[in-house]
């Protein structure tokens, strides 16, 4: 198995041309330049597509147009991009469209900074746009993850043909790591619903988000929602970290996970026993993971936002015990020696009921 | 007994659920006609977006994928790269090519994709009851400006053939009408010069159809064609604007 060195960034768009994605449409934005770029340099020499587009709108669309043809297709960009991209996004589910969406998240509300962030939590995982959706959400916590999680969204997106998210932020986008490149893959899946050499069938294919009568219309919800359920039974993925013995459990996800890591084994050092949950999908939300744990008597989330994930947790614990949290947006990055410090005091302050 | 006349092979036994009057009806036949004289029904993908046109899906027999409002021809540039060998046009109205998707327009053009596009301009937002477009004539009513178009307020109408003409990478651009069964058989060439220089010129072609909606224009069917004779022809001249490949 071959390893290198890479940005996160990069490692995302090497995955993509590992699992044969060969179409790529994108609009400048930091902080993921560096994927925008590898695209532009590398899909050539695959004999694939790169095309900067006028805008996030319009890229989406062009993505959308690919994705009707069953190939496979991504765009990347950071949190305003993002915003404007929300209305294919919306189509994409509807219509049953595989596609790869990286954000890259800034620190925002508005134009923000390019502050590294968590703050598009809930963007990313109820949906986004308009109308009763989601997609599949992965949050990557190292360069290794970028590239893993990346492949995977392609597999799981033609799976259920569904878009998929990965959610990451600017530090792991920006930081290099050691990688163990992925094993190209070989598509297989046979894709009967796409447009084009319709000579091949004896019936022709549409790709439409809007049913003609009302009754289709329903119809088409009540199917999401059977993939959604299906999704939720079968894709949930977690880290559980030193949580066996735990009696209170950190919640954190992508490079906050790392952070909150170091808190943990710091504080096992001091005697404390603390654990770590880590989301691997942001949806679906690995709730069953915290049923395994009935003998953790409270939770933190730590979160570079104003408080996003934390409501998942709560639904996840449904009341049973604390859930704390931890956090601020706009571009904060916790300290390890001050999220162990909260959680001391949550566990000396006698806080868990 | 020899048939003589008879619906094009290229569009399904749905009925039109357009209103009486209505000009798809008649751009959707130019169309179909075209794609049957090129037997291309089964090399062809359609992008329908917005408005009463949406579901053209339920009539044109061929692959159909539908867009969002305004982003048909960013969605035809995904379709066309990803199938260099189909034949992709995207069949779409003026309040969707001129407002909302007035970047996504202006940019596959300059890019000259190699689209086709079927562009119906009648004037004003038919689906949503009457509203201003861009293309809406200087004094016309619409229901969101009813003391008519003060173009001192929102500015003089677009014509985008023009416009989509002066950029250097479009080839095909021409606007005809469908008035008059003279007209129509003019606008017919022009349809099918719009294929051709996708198909032979690997070019971005596109045919402006200035079209009657009597519903929201207030008029009847017969008036309605009249008003656009009367009153869009002069403020959106017919006739070829650009063919730099000589399709003819």
């Amino acid at each position: 198995m071959e390893k290198t060195m890479m940005k996160g960034n990069e490692a995302i768009g090497e995955a993509a041309l590992r699992a044969g994605c060969r179409y790529y449409f994108g609009y400048p934005i930091t902080p993921q330049n560096e994927l925008l770029e590898h695209m532009a340099n590398n899909l050539p020499k695959h004999d694939g597509v790169f095309l900067q587009s006028e805008s996030e709108l319009a890229g989406a669309s062009m993505l959308y147009g690919v994705a009707a043809t069953g190939k496979r297709v991504m765009t990347s960009s950071s949190s305003p991009g993002i915003s404007l991209m929300q209305e294919t996004i919306s189509y994409l589910a509807s219509a049953e469209l595989p596609a790869l969406i990286v954000n890259i998240t800034r620190g925002g509300p508005g134009l923000g900074r390019i502050t590294p962030a968590q703050s598009d939590y809930f963007q990313a995982v109820k949906g986004g746009g308009h109308g009763d959706y989601n997609l599949i959400v992965f949050a990557p916590a190292s360069v290794q993850e970028m590239m893993d999680l990346t492949m995977l969204a392609f597999e799981l997106g033609d799976k259920y043909r569904t878009p998929t998210m990965i959610l990451g932020d600017g530090i792991i986008g920006q930081m290099m790591e050691s990688v163990t490149l992925a094993e190209p893959v070989e598509i297989k899946q046979k894709k009967p619903w796409t447009v084009g050499r319709r000579k091949d069938r004896d019936y022709r294919n549409l790709v439409i988000s809007a049913p003609f009568t009302n009754e289709e219309m329903v119809e088409l919800n009540v199917r999401l929602q059977e993939k959604y359920r299906e999704i939720e039974a079968n894709e949930q993925r977690v880290e559980c970290y030193r949580m066996d013995d735990a009696e209170f459990a950190i919640v954190a996800f992508g490079i906050v996970s790392r952070l909150s890591l170091a808190a943990v084994d710091s504080m096992r050092n001091k005697g404390y026993r603390v654990g770590l949950i880590r989301p691997i999908t942001l949806w679906p939300f690995p709730e069953k993971a915290f049923a395994s744990y009935p003998q953790v008597k409270g939770y933190l989330t730590v979160e570079m936002n104003e408080g996003q994930m934390v409501e998942d947790v709560r639904l996840a614990v449904n009341g049973a015990v604390p859930v704390h949290f931890y956090g601020r947006g706009g571009g904060f990055t916790p300290a390890p020696k001050q999220i162990e410090e909260k959680v001391a005091g949550i566990m000396e302050g006698g806080d868990l009921a | 007994m020899k048939q003589v006349f008879g619906k094009p092979k290229s569009l399904t036994e749905n009925p039109f659920t357009y209103c009486p009057g209505c000009s798809h009806g008649i751009g959707h036949r130019l169309v179909a006609e075209t794609l049957d004289e090129l037997g291309i029904v089964e090399n062809c993908v359609a992008v329908s977006t917005i408005g009463c046109s949406v579901r053209c899906w339920r009539n044109f027999d061929v692959d159909v994928v539908q867009g969002a409002h305004g982003r048909g021809m960013a969605v035809a540039t995904g379709l066309k790269r990803a199938l260099p060998d189909e034949v992709i046009f995207t069949y779409q109205g003026d309040g969707d090519l001129a407002a909302i998707g007035m970047a996504e327009t202006m940019h596959a053009a300059a890019r000259g994709e190699a689209i086709t596009v079927v562009f119906i301009n009648n004037s004003l937002f038919g689906a949503t009851g009457g509203q201003l477009a861009p293309t809406t004539l200087a004094g016309q009513w619409t229901s969101t400006y009813p003391n008519g178009r003060d173009v001192d307020w929102t500015g003089e109408p677009i014509r985008m053939a023009e416009i989509l003409a002066s950029l250097p990478s479009t080839s095909y651009i021409a606007r005809e009408a469908l008035t008059s069964p003279k007209r129509i058989l003019q606008a017919k060439k022009a349809v099918r010069k719009a294929f051709d220089v996708q198909i032979n010129h690997n070019g971005f072609g596109l045919v402006e159809l200035l079209a009657a909606c009597p519903i929201n224009l207030k008029l009847k069917p017969v008036d309605a064609v009249k008003w656009v004779e009367d009153k869009m022809i002069p403020y959106y001249p017919l006739g070829e604007i650009k063919n730099t490949k000589g399709v003819g």
